[in-house]
């Protein structure tokens, strides 16, 4: 299978199945569209036909063109079959490696933002006000990580909530508690804070500086839009008082290890303006996500928005483009490609990882597939003390990969998505192997831009 | 060739025999927390 697509004046063609990119000419993107279905001589009438007016474009030139094209197929780089279905199913089920948990240090918040898919910190819990995790329940979950996490080394954790800060004194204990299992067990942990700022102080960025291999801090752009929905619990906004903090944070970490993370809503289709306004803040490694709500939240995205976020996509690569030749460059999450050494196609085919690989533990040690699953009972796995006892549910999760669904296979973008969010998909159809057809189109746009911006670097 | 430019990028056929290690980050784990994606994520296999 191949995709081609014009984007910014670069014609573009991705071989699926190799991972392979060409920019091409007009006349080489036209031959390409018609090798597999046409004649030679059908191909070299048409080409002369649409380029009469251009005498470079001859009999010769199109063979030369259409034997350049044969050598790529021969050469496993132009229209590659693909035939990793069912190494994506023996991969995963011979697999029961734990290597990644987001830990919900606390179902409780110290803001109350309208969008937030945990519920204010509360996620399913709504008659549960507070949950801190303890640090005997946390212990306990970095000992069922290491236990489980076979010969891995590289094991991932994420203080996450809630806003975890509230349970600031555990999470720094867990840290010096994981760090004394490193050497025992031949484990290597990679810290993740996420917080949105509030009680970020010298103590917060010092152990985070030297703890957190990331720390990802929630910003959602200008003032107006990020108060509009990020409002403090006496509701108030919050930009004011989690700037400042977050420009100190980042100054002393040397602009490094981090992301800005936003969110965008319908109340701000036009996000990119959200994006430089944080660039123009000084912050260099930006996200921002499309809100994951009800359909029929206000602030839900549209159908009738859609085709303005494309727009969108694509005027944030061009000016990325600029802002890098002009020597402001700063990075965009999903615009962040590794063409060279970018993942195996192992990491490609077998999904994210959710409810085998990676899962969520509440403050009381109960597991879930993911953070959006938490709460849900149906998706309750087990707890970090028996380990996982939903088997049912579990095999559910194995089962996802780039294959899953009917439309994966016949998509160009399965091996960049590697099948998407299962939590998505169960929120938008209520199957985990449902497609949510919304997330994907914004997702393939923006992959479209990303290799688009590396076609630009390299031509 | 002259009318394409083919980039560098790597051989997921080739991959098959020299990946799947699973010391690579967790897809959902860095920033986004609300998508899946795999392709921004560097390989970690220092046996390639």
């Amino acid at each position: 299978m191949i995709h081609q697509y014009k984007n910014n004046g670069y014609n573009i063609v991705l071989d699926t199945a190799s991972g392979s990119i060409h920019a091409v000419d007009e006349v080489a993107y036209d031959i390409i569209s018609m090798y597999e279905s046409k004649t030679t001589e059908e191909i070299v009438t048409t080409i002369l036909d649409k380029y009469q007016d251009q005498p470079d474009v001859t009999k010769e030139e199109i063979l030369v063109c259409l034997e350049d094209i044969a050598y790529l197929k021969e050469n496993g780089k132009l229209f590659t079959e693909d035939d990793y279905e069912d190494l994506a199913n023996k991969y995963k089920f011979n697999s029961n490696v734990i290597k990644a948990m987001c830990l919900h240090v606390a179902h409780t918040c110290n803001l109350n933002c309208s969008y937030c898919f945990a519920a204010q910190g509360k996620y399913h819990e709504s008659n549960v006000s507070c949950a801190l995790m303890s640090f005997d329940v946390g212990k306990q979950a970095f000992d069922f990580l290491v236990a489980n996490s076979g010969t891995r080394v590289n094991l991932e954790v994420d203080f996450f909530g809630g806003e975890p800060l509230m349970d600031w004194k555990v999470v720094k204990e867990l840290v010096a508690y994981a760090r004394t299992l490193e050497p025992i067990h031949n484990k290597k942990f990679r810290f993740t804070l996420t917080t949105n700022g509030v009680l970020i102080d010298d103590d917060v960025i010092e152990f985070a500086n030297k703890e957190m291999h990331n720390v990802v801090l929630s910003l959602d752009g200008r003032k107006e839009v990020h108060d509009h929905l990020r409002k403090t619990i006496s509701g108030g906004g919050s930009y004011d008082l989690i700037v400042p903090k977050f420009k100190k944070f980042v100054e002393a970490r040397n602009g490094q290890g981090y992301y800005m993370r936003g969110t965008f809503t319908h109340n701000n289709v036009d996000f990119t303006k959200d994006i430089f306004h944080m660039a123009d803040l000084g912050f260099t490694e930006l996200s921002m996500e499309p809100v994951v709500c009800d359909p029929a939240d206000p602030y839900a995205l549209t159908e009738e928005d859609m085709p303005k976020l494309f727009e969108q996509y694509e005027i944030l690569a061009k000016e990325m483009i600029r802002r890098k030749k002009a020597g402001n460059g700063f990075t965009f999450y999903h615009y962040t490609i590794d063409l060279s050494n970018g993942p195996c196609v192992y990491k490609r085919i077998t999904g994210c990882g959710s409810g085998t690989e990676y899962m969520a533990v509440t403050p009381w040690g109960e597991l879930f597939p993911c953070h959006q699953f938490v709460g849900d009972n149906a998706y309750s796995l087990g707890n970090i003390w028996d380990g996982v006892k939903n088997t049912a549910a579990q095999e559910e999760f194995r089962s996802c990969n780039a294959y899953a669904r009917k439309e994966c296979k016949e998509c160009w973008a399965r091996l960049y998505c590697s099948g998407g969010c299962a939590a998505n998909a169960y929120h938008a159809t209520g199957n985990i192997n449902g497609i949510y057809e919304y997330g994907c189109e914004l997702f393939k746009k923006r992959i479209e831009c990303a290799i688009m911006m590396k076609v630009a670097d390299e031509t | 060739m002259q009318r394409i430019k083919t980039m560098e990028t790597r051989d997921l056929k080739k991959s098959v025999i020299v990946g799947g290690c699973g010391e690579c980050q967790t897809s959902c784990q860095s920033a986004c927390k609300t998508s899946c994606g795999v392709a921004n994520q560097p390989c970690e296999n220092t046996q390639k």
